[in-house]
């Protein structure tokens, strides 16, 4: 079972590959927390027994794979080749589709749908090149995609080789920061004190996304595959991959994954055949939001209530039980297998100048296509709205997108031809964040929302510093009053103050962009916090307002 | 390399400083005079950043950087006030208002609130603050018996939890909840629930009034008392306290941050003062009239003890009387004592409790190194590599010491735990060595043996330090470890490792207490300590000593100055003619050569009629020496007892005449720590009805018995008599220990005091230490069929020997107030027994009776009590055998056995 060479690997790889192809049809259903089990679980046996039933058995592969994105058309299959994916599927759809498509090669016209090529059409899929294309709870199936080919590749490099390649590849971290990848590695290769370890970062408590769940349950080797590159670069033996105890899926399929890769050899002594050894374990967040701070989440695996600390000195040099320590997040994890596999040059070409590659977004709100997508760096969020996500429904009109989270801010329709990058996001006030996208229409009372962004970072607060745990309170207060109707005059200058204070003086990032919602919208939407507090209206008509 | 003592130049608000390099910058821009607001840092522990308040701009980072979390580099462009920093300051402290609870009209703290100043000096008055306060109103919990929490005054600055932590080595403080219902929380529900054993630190580490002491409340405010340092009564660390007072009584005390504690105190020094101020304070002079103590004058009861020892030395001579000195009273008083015996009544028959504790650290160190004292200070066990622990049980009978272990744990020194006991060190240690009781010369023995035969001595060392190696490397070669293992029950692994990680590391320091010297073999004992670190070297440096921890507050200063009935003071030769000469000229006297006899011995003179009276000065001997049996009937058999105390112990209940005593709150004058050091002891008060300072009574017998023992006002016109004496602290003034206090030896008064001892030459006549080989003997009584128990006897972190101070200090009261035994687990299922149930221990002398509780803390076959309580003395169990070196009795264990009884009469 163990691979103990490249060429063992390669023929493994080769093995697996002639396997999926030696099917004359491959069926994935989307087995993912975007889809009930239940719907799952019928429409596979559905699948089997039709199936079976026409004699197709040993020429149809049926399997589960990964949130396909589409989720608001769900549940979804794709077959293979050809790509077709049926959407809405029900375990009766599948009579026709094994008959018509499986057995007589004529695809079922009326369960595909248009708007599911308008999805994918601006779509890059860099990091999720395998959901929805393999069995994620087969390693076999990760093999057959050229698999840990990546990891024999950067193997065969220096370390300070591979180092270098992740630089001039212009990645930067996918958690929110965009801080450079390739020279994060380098901190952390050049410290000194030792044992150094590695830690993905998969504590994604934004609400409504779910860009890193749909990776690790989709293609969890990806993030291990990732995860073994950086310890050989930077000098590790020992990983973790913190995840929310709320993703019990993931946390499944990443178990399973790591036991296969140990099996296989991939995780454990003397990886394929080298000096290099690593080990991965998990560790189950608690279900604390500021656990995703990179400090907080280091306090956490010490076996401490998750507080964020002061940096400096940053994780790279003093992390984990004062250890240098790689803290990266899955999804720039997942995307260095195809630095190393196909070089730097071939992933820069994706991207802008400076914020290069694609990021995988969580689309919600009052849009027509919602779910999960992947989007090369500097698309406009107008395309990303309107081409993938087909504009707004019910002939409503868009009023505001928010971008980064609860703490990201509300941009009007007026900004939506910006860049989606990491310099052109900062330069209006919100930020990139972790991946989510939220569509609002005119029916939205943006003061509400803010309100509602508000409560959410107050309420997950860690209560450490002063700013942060106090302040957000007192705005939570008076936008509060401000939605009753209460709201006077000096509110909005005190607002625009304290503000000011909580992001400029709080002591993490969960405080320093919680204001972000309020400044954006007194920026973006003044009118409507002027309604509120003198006219005693609120436009939306969705506060509470008593009018004296 | 960051050199904190490099001053590098920095510019702060546009003008040039010179600052120390790699130093904490908000604690260094504090210093050069720019008051930089800020709640939530706190010198000794790390920096929380968490108030904010100390945001400054540095030029080259683009976001606000608390100083508080910065270190000083050169160069450093620094922003430390313009109108946003101090606008930022002003709001959050305005935030910070908004989540307090203002009132400070009935606080205890107001007066020296943090915030409370700060929001005086940004002038957030309530017309000027911004934000209503929205207080939770959350109930306070006063479930400990030292403090209360009270949450809605809590900023949530972390300081009481970094200090439990980092400090205490506790780690029961934590937040809990989160966001703006984040509290501080010992135990769940409450803090009683918590193994919270009541120090304080957090108190002490509190900017405002959420965490207050509880004895204190109402009783006054910082105002209206007056503030004196003084040191603490208990244990022998010393540790400098500031105690606060109001109309004549102790309302508080707090550490006064100077060394040895740096601020730290245990429960028993900053809540156990209680007693000061007990009704049962002793305040008129008692003679037996009638067989009944009947109050007297003055005179009358001086006048009666001059008369009284005349008659018995006229009629026995001077050796058939016996004084005993207090290891709890002060240098000056136990000088005069000691003098007293020499000159006025003409015997050396005088001792002190040193000799149930660490007669035989006075014999076995002076006879290898040269002076039976601590040979380092505390501070430097924080910064050693390793420290080997013997038979202490620190954390709770030398609380300070215990927590400095613990720091020194946190900064990655191995711990190594030589204890029968799983000790709260032995279970943080990296090596706890389980030995049997008695057995540790066998242990060290073939430690010794392991690092010889591994050649990792230290041979320069030994070649150029010491005499006698071959002598010793042949003895412990007979102690292979297999057989050591057999002898000891610490499986060899254990002991190769412990043995290696001293050896190997580069500073060690070895610490040791009771479990050592307590037995018949105590001196031997300590002299196979000092040879494991005289092979291995680790003595003579900073950071590398033996470490005898004092158990009483003064019982260091007790024989350096001369209570001991074979030295002068400052442990001068009685059969040295020039001393001899030196004392005579100035105390004007002649003095008997002949040693007298220790007190251990003094006991079965008295039986035989050889004592026929004794002078006792603050010392509860009826209850500390063993055998009790024995001690009652010497005492009865007494012509005269003499007791001088502050309370009406168990001993002045049978003496013939009791003389009031002030106690250490009342008096002037010095004790002598466990590290050498001198320190001051102030008077806080005045003492309670008639109660006069030990020395004044002393003299005022002596001039009554027609002899002269000199003229003193004060006591500090003791001191200086002292210092014209004792060549080792010569040098120590008054005036030179006002602040800090200062260690002997200490022969000039330009000489700064000694750190460590021996770092060029040990005192012996040859300038080498001596290195002696001791062979292991057995208990001479082991468990056998009839009572298969080892008793381990000792202390509890809450009472201090008898407890008459500690059991009359109502918060230690709460915590333990009834004498138990401890039991393991296994062995209480065997016998049936629960905790709470009655048992009578029975040893082969007597027996007493207690409650049983269940402690897995003892192994199988051990049980473990305290000798606190008067109502089970355990001294009626053990018996009379002696360590023929020093006279320490075997006060350690006893066998016994177990029985269960219906209940406790």
């Amino acid at each position: 079972m163990r691979i103990s060479s490249i060429e063992e690997l390669r023929s493994v790889i080769e093995k697996e590959r002639k396997r999926l192809l030696s099917f004359k049809y491959r069926v994935y259903v989307v087995s993912a927390s975007c889809t009930s089990p239940r719907d799952t679980s019928s429409i596979i046996s559905a699948f089997e027994e039709s199936v079976k039933e026409l004699a197709l058995s040993h020429k149809v592969l049926i399997s589960p794979t990964g949130c396909l994105g589409i989720c608001a058309m769900g549940p979804n299959v794709r077959i293979e080749p050809g790509g077709y994916i049926y959407v809405k599927m029900t375990a009766e759809k599948t009579k026709r589709v094994s008959t018509l498509h499986l057995a007589e090669d004529r695809p079922v016209k009326e369960y595909l749908s248009e708007e599911v090529a308008l999805f994918f059409k601006k779509q890059v899929r860099l990091v999720l090149r395998n959901v929805g294309r393999i069995n994620p709870e087969r390693i076999e199936d990760y093999f057959a995609m050229g698999g840990y080919l990546a990891l024999a590749k950067a193997l065969s490099m220096k370390p300070s080789e591979v180092i270098a390649e992740v630089k001039r590849s212009g990645l930067r971290g996918r958690g929110g920061a965009g801080f450079p990848t390739g020279l994060k590695w380098e901190i952390v290769a050049r410290a000194t004190d030792e044992p150094k370890y590695v830690i993905a970062n998969l504590d994604e408590g934004d609400p409504g996304v779910f860009a890193n769940r749909a990776l690790a349950e989709g293609d969890p080797h990806a993030i291990i595959e990732g995860m073994l590159i950086a310890g050989y670069a930077v000098g590790a033996s020992k990983g973790f991959i913190y995840v929310r105890s709320e993703y019990p899926l993931a946390v499944r399929r990443l178990r399973l994954a790591i036991k296969q890769a140990r099996e296989y050899g991939l995780i454990g002594n003397n990886i394929l055949g080298t000096d290099f050894s690593f080990d991965i374990e998990i560790f189950l967040g608690a279900g604390a939001f500021v656990a995703g701070e990179e400090t907080a989440l280091i306090a956490s695996i010490e076996g401490k209530r998750a507080i964020p600390r002061q940096k400096p000195p940053y994780p790279a040099t003093h992390g984990l039980w004062g250890k240098p320590t790689l803290v990266n997040n899955v999804e720039t994890l997942a995307n260095i297998p195809l630095i190393i596999s196909k070089g730097s040059g071939w992933f820069a070409q994706f991207g802008t100048e400076r914020s290069k590659g694609t990021k995988i977004f969580s689309l919600t709100g009052h849009i027509r296509r919602s779910g999960l997508i992947e989007v090369p760096l500097g698309i406009t969020l107008r395309e990303i709205v309107y081409d993938i996500g087909g504009g707004i429904p019910d002939g409503h009109k868009l009023k505001a997108v928010q971008i980064g989270g609860p703490s990201g801010g509300f941009l009007p329709d007026s900004l939506l031809d910006i860049p989606v990058d990491y310099e052109s996001l900062n330069a209006v006030g919100v930020i990139m964040g972790s991946g989510g996208i939220v569509v609002y229409d005119e029916t939205t009372c943006m003061v509400d929302s803010a309100k509602f962004f508000i409560e959410f970072c107050m309420k997950e607060s860690c209560g450490h510093c002063a700013p942060c745990r106090i302040g957000l309170v007192r705005i939570y207060e008076i936008l509060d009053r401000i939605t009753r109707g209460a709201g006077v005059k000096e509110d909005l200058d005190l607002l625009e103050k304290l503000c000011k204070v909580v992001s400029k003086a709080s002591l993490c990032g969960l405080g320093q962009t919680a204001p972000n919602p309020v400044m954006t919208t007194l920026k973006y939407f003044k009118d409507e916090y002027n309604a509120h507090i003198f006219e005693k209206r609120c436009p939306a008509g969705k506060c509470p307002i008593k009018r004296s | 390399m960051m050199n904190k003592n490099r001053l590098v130049k920095i510019y702060v608000d546009g003008k040039e400083v010179l600052a120390r390099e790699g130093e904490n910058l908000l604690k260094e821009l504090r210093r050069l005079g720019f008051d930089i607001p800020g709640l939530c840092y706190y010198e000794k522990a790390s920096p929380r950043a968490s108030c904010r308040l100390c945001l400054v701009k540095i030029e080259g980072t683009n976001k606000l950087v608390p100083a508080c979390s910065t270190t000083v580099k050169e160069g450093m462009k620094i922003v430390a006030f313009d109108d946003e920093l101090e606008e930022i300051r002003r709001l959050i402290l305005d935030l910070i208002l908004s989540e307090h609870d203002c009132d400070c009209i009935t606080c205890e703290k107001n007066g020296y609130c943090l915030l409370q100043d700060l929001a005086y000096r940004y002038g957030l008055d309530e017309e000027h603050r911004l934000f209503k306060a929205s207080l939770r109103r959350l109930p306070k919990d006063t479930s400990s018996p030292v403090l209360i929490y009270d949450p809605n005054k809590c900023i949530r600055c972390g300081r009481c939890i970094a200090a439990c932590e980092e400090i205490q080595g506790k780690g029961i403080l934590s937040f809990a909840y989160r966001g703006s219902e984040t509290i501080v929380m010992a135990g769940i529900p409450s803090w009683s629930d918590s193994l919270c054993d009541g120090c304080g630190e957090c108190i002490q580490a509190c900017p405002v009034g959420a965490l207050i002491e509880k004895p204190s409340v109402g009783k006054g405010r910082i105002w209206e008392v007056t503030r004196i340092r003084t040191t603490c009564p208990y244990c022998g660390i010393g540790c400098q306290i500031e105690v606060w007072i109001k109309n004549g009584r102790i309302i508080k005390i707090l550490g006064a941050d100077l060394p040895p504690n740096y601020g730290s105190l245990c429960v028993k020094g900053r809540f156990g003062y209680e007693h000061v101020h007990s009704p049962d304070r002793l305040t008129r002079p008692l003679i037996r009239i009638n067989d009944k103590l009947t109050p007297v004058s003055w005179d009358e009861a001086l006048d009666y003890v001059a008369k009284r020892l005349n008659e018995i030395i006229n009629k026995y001579g001077p050796d058939s009387i016996y004084v005993l000195g207090s290891s709890k009273a002060t240098n000056e008083s136990n000088y005069i004592l000691q003098k007293f015996a020499r000159v006025v009544i003409g015997t050396n028959n005088v001792d002190n409790s040193a000799r149930l504790c660490h007669a035989p650290t006075l014999y076995g160190l002076k006879a290898v190194l040269g002076a039976g004292a601590m040979t380092n200070s505390i501070n430097e066990l924080e910064k050693t590599d390793c420290i080997l622990i013997f038979g202490s049980n620190a954390t709770e009978t030398h609380p300070i010491i215990g927590s400095i272990i613990k720091r020194a744990k946190r900064r990655g020194a191995k711990i190594i735990v030589v204890d029968p006991l799983c000790t709260e060190l032995a279970k943080i240690a990296d090596i706890w060595l389980p030995i049997r009781p008695g057995t540790d010369i066998a242990l060290v023995n073939g430690m010794m043996n392991y690092i010889i035969s591994h050649d990792l001595i230290d041979n320069t060392f030994v070649k150029s330090r010491c005499e006698g190696f071959e002598e010793l490397s042949k003895l412990v070669a007979k102690y292979d470890l297999d057989k050591v293992e057999k002898i000891t029950g610490v499986p060899k692994g254990k002991i190769e490792a412990a043995a290696k990680a001293y050896a190997t590391a580069k500073n060690a320091c070895i610490v040791y207490c009771m479990g050592i010297t307590q037995h018949v073999f105590g001196t031997k004992n300590v002299i196979a300590i000092a040879d494991l670190a005289l092979i291995t070297g680790h003595i003579g440096r900073k950071h590398n000593g033996i470490y005898p921890l004092r158990g009483h507050n003064n019982v260091q200063g007790a024989c350096d100055l001369g209570v001991l009935p074979d030295v002068l003071p400052g442990y001068q030769s009685l059969s040295d003619p020039n001393v001899i000469e030196k004392f005579e000229k100035v105390w004007k006297a002649k003095i008997p050569k002949k040693p007298g006899l220790a007190v251990t011995e003094a006991i079965d003179a008295a039986i035989k009629g050889k004592i026929k009276a004794m002078y006792i000065m603050g010392f509860n001997i009826l209850l500390t020496h063993p055998n009790r049996d024995m001690v009652e009937r010497a005492l009865k058999n007494l012509e005269l007892l003499i007791v001088q105390d502050i309370f009406l112990t168990e001993t002045a209940q049978i003496a013939h005449v009791v003389l009031p005593a002030a106690c250490w709150a009342e008096i002037d004058g010095t004790y002598t720590n466990t590290e050498r050091r001198i320190l001051r002891v102030r008077k806080l008060i005045d003492p309670p009805g008639e109660a006069k300072p030990d020395w004044w009574i002393i003299c005022e017998i002596a001039k009554r018995m027609g002899k002269d023992i000199g003229e003193y006002s004060s006591a500090k016109d003791i001191w200086d008599e002292i210092r014209l004496l004792v060549p080792i602290y010569s040098g120590i003034t008054y005036e030179r220990i006002e602040e800090k206090g200062i260690q002997w030896p200490c022969p000039s008064e330009g000489h700064p005091g000694t750190g460590f001892l021996y770092d060029a030459e040990f005192k012996t006549p040859s300038g080498k230490a001596r290195l002696i080989p001791v062979d292991y003997e057995p208990l001479i009584e082991e468990p056998n069929d009839e009572y298969p128990y080892l008793l381990i006897i000792g202390r509890s972190l809450y009472h201090f020997h008898t407890s008459h101070m500690t059991r009359r200090s109502r918060p230690l009261r709460e915590y333990v107030d009834s004498p138990y035994v401890e039991m393991n687990p296994a062995d209480m299922k065997k016998l049936k027994l629960n905790t709470g149930d009655c048992v009578r221990l029975v040893s082969r002398k007597g027996s007493i009776e207690l409650f049983v509780l269940e402690s897995s803390r003892v192994p199988p076959g051990v049980l473990f009590t305290t000798f606190h309580f008067s109502e089970t003395p355990v001294n009626k169990m053990t018996d009379y055998l002696l360590d023929p070196i020093s006279k320490i009795p075997e006060l350690k264990v006893v066998p016994c056995r177990i029985e269960r009884v219906e209940n406790i009469v």
